[in-house]
């Protein structure tokens, strides 16, 4: 029988994992009254669904619809004037949703948070561009890296993928390897599919040297003419050096030495 | 999106309004000024920039995607082909938000050195930002003296770790070495050097008329607009924005040290030049008070977490306990605890921070770069507009970009 591989996760699994082995989780602290953090859930009561603070840093869950409401306010109110990434995690696999985190930062207080919230697959989520214009490249890269549609984004387009890929490479179904079709792709594209046979596999071996190959290398001491037939063996030739005034490359070392 | 077959061949679909007498070029991906595999699509009016789009991508290898299936320690050597310019402070930027989810700390003299190599290498950084600066500028004999200098760095850097290029100098959990002997007397010897040498690179340029005219009033960004576009480091100080991780969010031995925090107002890229310059001053600075805490400190260098970290050599080798934890850590990797974290650091280009999402396999299950250059580089769509397409080169360098982290 074939060997399973699950559909929805393509990417690589630990060898072995002890049966009763149970991840631990980082502490998840409650927000502590009367500091900082507890003004800024205050403030965002209403769209708050979930908050603490994880490892120093206020984690805001939020319905996806609110999102540019939640960092206005953020950034009006707050004080988090500066969005410093924004990205999505594919949960896919376990929920048929993505995770969109906003990293936000406050500069005057040196805080942090990040607002959490979950659209489903097919889902499309507001752009951010009107109040941070850093979202102009990172929404496009998250675009390009999941596929998630960013609307009234002023220019969603794929940015570090070519324009004419398919699929979206940090999805977990990504296939780690390419198929046939990906390794012909440049051939296929620029020269037709009847050209495979004349320029062959694409060698991805940078320091590949084919010594027998008399059309773009050449052994030295054993020189024959262009596009000679690799099969038959040449016959040693002496090497010959060019004759320059400066240096003689017939003197043997020895007597360069004794010159010093 | 257009069908490309044989007789019509595929161009990107560039939509611009061509209203009026402007022209379309291309700047790069093969740009000797572009700073690696840049490509901007400039519409010209006469000489000035109306649109500016940059088109990125050139360098990508899947960094994020390669993260997701390493383990942990496997992914470090990756880090170093982010920011090349100056590899240690990613390897450190990668190692600490890995600590911080393991709950782990350095010891004393890991951080030390941790410190010191992270100094360095922002030294490493700045001189040879100065220096192709200058080159793109015209100014080409800074560029023979900066590398002159950064050459020694990278001496320094090459004799603690082998590597001049790619470090890997720093490990999850601390460093794998201590600093060989020796190295602290070469180090202070380039650290008293190093004063007049950015004297004479100030000599060269600081009131050098050409290099005010070209820099001047050239790369205007203002402190809002820096915010909104998420500029860090030297672009936001160079705003007139005083954010420096290292002092309001101290990471490392960054609390202990006394050091301060250049800003200009300028707003432009003269402002970004003087900058750079002062910082490296406080490096140096900094690096001068490292010297005499590396002799004071204990000489463990590896955290003590026997669930994490493989125990020292010594202790592999005659205990049995901890020759099975170091087995199943190589062969299985570390498994933190599930959460995540996002940890800020102020590499040289700016705030290098890694978000990591860990769902307790040895995998992370997500890992996000953040790094600056990307962000830099979305605001050159803002910054060229309005400028001259001679200055297009100046404002380039001044943002110094690196395409590793670029493209990732």
């Amino acid at each position: 029988m074939r060997k399973y591989t699950p559909k929805d996760t393509l990417q690589k699994k630990a060898y072995y994992t002890d049966r009763f082995w149970v991840a631990p989780r980082v502490p998840r602290d409650e927000i502590k009254e009367e500091t900082h953090f507890a003004d800024v859930v205050k403030t965002l009561q209403k769209y708050v669904s979930e908050s603490y603070v994880e490892l120093g840093q206020l984690v805001l869950h939020i319905k996806p619809k609110d999102n540019l409401a939640v960092l206005e306010l953020l950034r009006d109110k707050c004080g988090y004037a500066m969005c410093s990434e924004l990205s999505a995690v594919d949960y896919l696999a376990q929920s048929g949703e993505f995770e969109i985190f906003y990293q936000m930062l406050n500069l005057t207080l040196a805080k942090r948070a990040r607002v959490v919230c979950r659209i489903k697959q097919n889902e499309s989520i507001e752009s951010i561009v009107p109040l941070f214009k850093m979202a102009n490249f990172a929404e496009r890269e998250m675009f390009d890296m999941f596929g998630i549609y960013v609307n009234n984004h002023p220019y969603l387009k794929r940015i570090i993928m070519p324009d004419d890929w398919s699929g979206h490479p940090l999805l977990k179904t990504y296939p780690l390897q390419g198929d046939e079709a990906a390794s012909w792709y440049e051939v296929d594209k620029i020269f037709g599919k009847e050209y495979r046979d004349i320029i062959g596999p694409e060698n991805r071996d940078p320091a590949k040297v084919d010594r027998y190959d008399t059309q773009r290398f050449s052994r030295v001491g054993y020189e024959v003419p262009f596009g000679a037939d690799p099969s038959v063996e040449a016959e040693a030739k002496e090497i010959e050096y060019s004759k320059t005034a400066f240096v003689n490359y017939q003197k043997k070392p020895k007597q360069l030495k004794k010159k010093r | 999106m257009q069908v490309t077959t044989k007789l019509t061949p595929f161009f990107e679909n560039l939509n611009f309004e061509r209203e009026g007498n402007t022209m379309v070029i291309n700047f790069g991906p093969q740009h000797p000024s572009a700073h690696g595999q840049l490509r901007l699509v400039l519409e010209l009016d006469g000489e000035q920039v109306v649109k500016a789009l940059p088109d990125i991508g050139y360098l990508h290898r899947g960094v994020e995607k390669m993260a997701e299936n390493m383990t942990y320690n496997e992914f470090l050597p990756t880090t170093d082909r982010l920011d090349y310019i100056a590899s240690t402070s990613n390897n450190y930027a990668y190692a600490i938000a890995v600590e911080k989810l393991l709950g782990i700390e350095a010891p004393r003299r890991a951080q030390v050195i941790r410190t010191m190599l992270l100094e360095l290498n922002r030294i490493m950084s700045h001189l040879f930002f100065l220096a192709t600066h200058a080159l793109d500028v015209g100014a080409m004999s800074v560029f023979l003296y900066a590398f002159r200098e950064r050459e020694y760095a990278m001496d320094l850097m090459e004799s603690y770790c082998g590597a001049r290029l790619t470090h890997s100098a720093v490990r999850i959990g601390g460093v794998p070495l201590d600093l060989p002997t020796g190295w602290l007397v070469e180090l202070q010897a380039f650290l008293e050097k190093m004063p007049e040498n950015i004297k004479l690179y100030e000599d060269l340029l600081t009131e050098n008329r050409i290099w005010k005219m070209r820099l001047e009033n050239v790369g205007v960004i203002s402190a809002e607009d820096a915010l909104s576009w998420g500029c860090t480091g030297p672009m936001l100080r160079g705003s007139g924005v005083k954010y420096d991780i290292r002092k309001e969010e101290p990471y490392e031995l960054y609390g202990e040290l006394e050091f301060d925090v250049p800003v200009s107002d300028r707003c432009d890229s003269y402002g970004r030049y003087r900058l750079y310059i002062e910082e490296m001053k406080q490096s140096v600075k900094i690096l001068h008070q490292l010297i005499p805490m590396h002799e004071e400190s204990e000489p463990q260098l590896m955290a003590h977490a026997p669930k994490y970290i493989s125990a020292p050599k010594e202790e592999i080798m005659t205990q049995n306990y901890a020759l099975m934890q170091h087995f199943v850590l190589v062969t299985q990797g570390m498994r933190p605890p599930k959460g995540e974290v996002y940890v800020p650091t102020e590499s040289p280009k700016g705030e290098l921070g890694f978000y990591i999402k860990s769902e307790g396999e040895p995998y992370a299950y997500r890992l996000k770069c953040r790094a600056p250059s990307f962000f830099h580089t979305g605001l050159l769509q803002k910054m060229l507009v309005g400028s001259y397409l001679a200055d297009v080169v100046t404002i380039i360098g001044s943002t110094n970009i690196v395409f590793g982290e670029v493209d990732r």
